[in-house]
């Protein structure tokens, strides 16, 4: 059990704690259906994925349906969740990626889907996937941090703000191009860090 | 099966900020389901987007909302997606069949290429149309090009992209072969000849014109179908 003190959490809590710590609730959930360590899940990613929902133009009651919606498939696809796809917020950021693209733009998230369950050529269990996974998101969110601020604008508007590359251009008063390049050197960075930790 | 083309990186981000349509879905999904690469790529860029939801402000989240879903996940039995730790992904891997059609396609046009059907609409030249189940402006179709052919050179209207799905064929930019993807701007032009004495057959997102600018070219657009 903990206290109270310790349950509440720091509003950006240090990367590398919370990929652990989120890891491990994952597999509680997997393993044992454990609704105290779902709760805290949801207590946590509950209001960033209706915050992302609300950027994207969802209404309240839409957002709080997609909260819903993404979470039950968190809770069910919990058993395919495995550390060395990413940190937990990377995979329940594509959970609820996906169910935006189905109720909010109301398009089809099926060809995630398709290919969801393809194993990555670089798939290797190396019992060292804890520590792995912490290191790589230190880096990954210093990556995102150290973003120069004209690149941070525009990763946050395509995927918080769900805006096309073209709406995020008229935006910001910016030819299409410059978005385009702006993510390019953002995806490098990212890039860069990850192959670091290989 | 080597893939020598493959997405430009804001293309992956694109695709991993999921603001995509169901043809671009479909082309670049099918591209991923081919390389390995990619999908590695895919995993760095979708990082992002979770480091993104970790610093988000929050918003306030009704009250009883965990209770409802708890209610909601009893009540209806959802089934876990089980797994022992030792299995804990069961991955699928790429059908190496050089006839097969990835994933994402399948639900449209069918299991094999040898299953597809055409419709002639130049000598030398089959296309298939695409019908998509959600609403876009993008079009998605397949071309079966006969060997030796060349396309008349040609610009886009938007981004477009060709996946090679069979045979192969050449270009300013290289030689596109199986699982290769061209990932072109509105900027591009090309003039792609079949390389090789098989038919090229192909997949092909292209985004739909952009608004006609002047009354005179929306008057004109079905007259000369630009
Ligand atoms: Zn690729």
């Amino acid at each position: 059990m903990v206290s109270a003190r310790q349950q509440a959490t720091p509003s950006c809590p240090k990367s590398a704690d919370l990929a652990k710590h989120h890891a491990e609730l994952m597999v509680k959930v997997a393993q044992h259906q454990d609704w105290v360590a779902f709760q805290e899940l949801f207590l946590f990613f509950g209001p960033r994925v209706k915050a992302m929902m609300l950027k994207a133009g969802a209404d309240n009651a839409l957002a709080e349906d997609v909260v819903q919606e993404t979470m039950t498939k968190v809770w069910r696809k919990a058993g395919l969740y495995v550390a060395n796809r990413g940190s937990v917020s990377a995979w329940v950021y594509t959970v609820a990626r996906n169910t935006r693209i189905d109720r909010v733009r109301r398009a089809s998230s099926q060809a995630y889907d398709d290919i969801d369950d393809l194993d990555l050529e670089s798939d290797e269990p190396t019992g060292e996937d804890q520590a792995h996974l912490s290191q790589q998101a230190t880096s990954i969110a210093a990556a995102v941090q150290e973003l120069p601020k004209e690149q941070r604008e525009v990763i946050e508007l395509a995927f918080m703000h769900d805006l096309p590359q073209s709406e995020i251009a008229e935006k910001l008063s910016l030819p299409l191009g410059t978005v385009k390049s702006r993510l390019r050197l953002a995806y490098g960075k990212l890039k860069v860090r990850l192959e670091d930790y290989k | 099966m080597t893939v020598v083309h493959h997405l430009d990186d804001s293309t992956l981000m694109r695709f991993a900020s999921g603001n995509v349509d169901e043809a671009f879905s479909v082309a670049i999904a099918a591209h991923l389901e081919l390389c390995g690469q990619c999908r590695a790529a895919l995993r760095a860029a979708e990082s992002c987007g979770g480091r993104l939801l970790e610093l988000t402000d929050v918003a306030d989240i009704e009250d009883d909302a965990f209770d409802r879903l708890r209610d909601h996940i009893e009540g209806s039995e959802i089934n876990l997606v089980q797994l022992k730790p030792s299995d804990a992904r069961p991955a699928r891997h790429a059908d190496a069949s050089e006839t097969s059609i990835p994933k994402p396609l399948q639900c449209y046009v069918g299991l094999s290429l040898d299953d597809v059907t055409w419709t002639t609409v130049a000598p030398g030249v089959l296309k298939r149309d695409i019908t998509l189940s959600t609403k876009t402006t993008n079009k998605l179709y397949m071309l079966h090009i006969a060997a030796g052919k060349q396309m008349p050179e040609h610009g886009h209207g938007g981004s477009e992209l060709t996946l090679v799905l069979s045979g192969a064929y050449k270009d300013h930019h290289g030689r596109f072969a199986r699982g290769d993807i061209a990932d072109l701007d509105e900027h591009d032009e090309h003039q792609p000849r079949v390389d090789g004495d098989q038919p090229c057959i192909c997949l092909i997102a292209a985004e739909g014109h952009t608004k006609p600018k002047g009354l005179v070219a929306r008057l004109l657009r079905p007259i000369v179908g630009i």
